[in-house]
């Protein structure tokens, strides 16, 4: 069974001066384990897709299940427990939680579930995977580089072992070296953990990490 | 780190915002404790004041008959009207007094001898009798007016006849029926044949078990105002309950007015809570997109409302105790009465409804922080 399947969904905003149609009627199914692209044109709906499949906005209409779970019908409240309990985002724009220090951004998630015991091990445990060094664990996200609050974002992903990742455009504000460094750690992540990662992109160099990429044009999926 | 560690950091971040809305519950509490405590001590000062324990029915002269006064005749009528119950009628007069050479005023009570010693307690000396020529000084004209000789033993001339000091009362404090501290009371034989005068002013009811007093009055309107109201008849009591009645009402008028300041506080803290969800806007974002439910969101807002609160509450209600020592101490005269269990307990008030505004202007800047669509939060910068 498909960790996230798509049927015949459309998103439409309602605007003023007419309808936008963000995604026309998307079939699709990620598979456990796989590494998915989603690429396309600017305005192509690629972040709505990405929303969607987080549970962060629901389709106009069609059908999307989730780690099995059919969203329409849920609660403010289920999705939100479905984006605690089994989904991790990565952010362009890292969206880590400035009050909070490094190590606590990762255990937020953990406190979140209500598990307090052993759950800052843990944090340190999946802040050590992604390569931070025990003298930031400490420090305000602002007071670290790009490439590591976007180690840091994905450490707080990670950390209740999420059925999948949502990555939008998680290089976009990295310089190419730094953004490789993410790259290789997001790869590794998939072929060492079998985590499955659905990444949008602009940069076509990131097809050699993934299994395959679906290409939207005008909220439809082309071949 | 739970909610609470977080309301708590994002108070202390904008700590400058945070003390302004919470200086202004400080001040809210204040005004309530302060105020709240100012009507209190009044009321307590009343109550201390008023010497009356509710047992006395005070019968006058309905207004207007016979000539304002009480004879003889109906005070026998109303001394069988109520049975076993003391009636003590009395006269009173203000007359120059003088002592030795020094002349002064004083206000003059004349009270059947026989009947002195069931209405007023001597402190020193003794009663005086109906014959004899003595007579009795309050205690407050007593310690004003030793060093002109008004003492035990001393000699007083009250129009042009000399009585002689056999007893200093007791303090009564303030009554609604006489007040004998400043005064001087002469036996009712003495000062009907100086006065010629036969008639008394009201006649005083000493009523043994304060459950009867409306069998009293009311047997005294039976026998007396039958045909026409020739008396009036009253009764402590009630008047003592209209009395604490107005000082209450008096002391919540004053808490109110300390409740509206206090409602201007939480207008600030509604004020720092909105700019606050503005500011924080993407953050709310961030945490719903990971799994805070709205509920969560709303309770680290409503956190913050309440820690403002808390300090305010906490600050504020020391802080009372200066101003409740001042506004006492200014307005009723004795500080005591801050300690007072019920002025105590503006206090508690006071720090009760600063939490409870805070927590209330917190509610719909925390509902609307839970309400933000996550996305259109994330993308809020
Ligand atoms: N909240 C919204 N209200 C109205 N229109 C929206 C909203 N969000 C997206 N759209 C519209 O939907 C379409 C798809 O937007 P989306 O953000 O998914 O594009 P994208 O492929 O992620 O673009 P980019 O590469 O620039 O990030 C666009 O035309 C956009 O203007
Ligand atoms: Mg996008």
């Amino acid at each position: 069974m498909p960790v996230i399947s798509f049927e015949h969904v459309t998103k439409v905003y309602p605007l003023p001066a007419g309808d936008v149609v963000a995604l026309d009627g998307v079939d699709l199914a990620i598979e456990k384990g796989e590494f998915v692209l989603i690429m396309g044109p600017s305005g192509s709906g690629k972040s709505t897709l990405l929303n969607i499949m987080g549970s962060l906005d629901v389709p106009t209409s069609g059908e999307v299940t989730i780690a099995g779970k059919k969203i329409s019908r849920m609660s403010d409240d289920e999705l939100t427990l479905l984006r605690r309990d089994h989904i991790g985002f990565v952010f362009q724009q890292f969206n880590l939680i400035p009050l909070l220090s490094v190590v606590e951004n990762v255990e937020y998630p953990l406190i979140l579930k209500g598990g307090q015991n052993g759950s800052r091990e843990r944090a340190k445990e999946v802040l050590r995977a992604v390569e931070i060094a025990e003298t930031h664990f400490t420090h305000k996200p602002s007071e670290l580089s790009g490439g590591q609050q976007q180690r840091v974002a994905i450490a707080r992903a990670l950390v209740n072992d999420p059925d999948f990742l949502l990555c939008d455009e998680p290089t976009g504000n990295l310089d190419s070296k730094t953004g490789t460094a993410i790259m290789s750690l997001l790869d590794r992540m998939n072929r060492e953990e079998g985590k499955t990662i659905v990444m949008v992109t602009h940069d076509p160099r990131m097809t050699e990490y993934a299994d395959r990429t679906i290409r939207l044009v005008d909220g439809r999926v082309v071949e | 780190m739970t909610f609470f560690d977080i309301a708590r950091r994002n108070v202390t971040r904008h700590w400058l915002r945070s003390t302004l809305a919470v200086v202004g519950i400080v001040i809210g509490v204040i005004a309530i404790a302060s105020l709240g405590i100012m009507g209190n001590s009044i009321g307590l000062m009343f109550e201390n004041m008023v010497s009356d324990v509710g047992d006395t029915v005070i019968v006058s002269p309905a207004t207007g008959v016979g000539g304002g006064k009480l004879t003889e005749r109906q005070v026998s009528d109303i001394a069988r009207a109520v049975g076993s119950n003391d009636v003590i009628p009395f006269s009173s007069t203000a007359d120059k007094i003088s002592v030795g050479d020094k002349e002064s005023a004083a206000m003059i009570y004349a009270i059947p001898a026989g009947d002195i010693p069931s209405l007023l307690e001597v402190e020193s000396g003794s009663y005086p009798k109906d014959t004899g020529g003595g007579c009795l000084i309050g205690s407050q004209l007593a310690a004003n007016s030793r060093e002109n000789g008004l003492k035990l033993g001393a000699r007083v001339r009250i129009g042009g006849e000399t009585l002689r000091v056999v007893g200093v009362l007791k303090e009564r404090g303030m009554g609604f029926d006489i007040n004998p501290d400043y005064a001087i009371v002469v036996p009712y034989a003495w000062y009907s044949s100086h006065y010629d005068e036969d008639d008394y002013d009201q006649a005083i009811v000493k009523v043994r078990d304060v459950n009867n007093i409306d069998a009293v009055k009311e047997s005294i309107e039976q026998k007396m105002n039958r045909r026409e109201d020739t008396v009036a008849v009253m009764d402590t009591r009630g008047i003592l309950e209209s009395v604490f009645a107005a000082t209450e009402s008096i002391t919540i008028f004053l808490a109110g007015i300390g409740a509206i300041s206090l409602l201007v506080a939480g207008v600030s803290i509604l004020n720092v809570m909105l700019m606050s969800v503005t500011e924080r806007t993407k953050e709310i974002g961030i945490l719903r997109s990971i799994g805070t439910r709205r509920s969560e969101v709303m309770r680290m807002f409503i956190y913050e409302a309440l820690l403002l609160g808390l300090a305010g509450a906490v600050i504020g209600g020391a802080l009372s105790f200066g101003t409740g020592y001042v506004v006492t101490a200014l307005f009723a005269g004795n500080a005591d009465y801050l300690f007072h269990p019920t002025s105590l307990l503006y206090i508690a008030f006071g720090m009760g409804f600063g939490v409870f505004t805070s927590i209330a202007s917190g509610l719909y800047p925390a509902w609307k922080a839970a309400q933000l669509n996550p996305i259109q939060a994330l993308r809020h910068e």
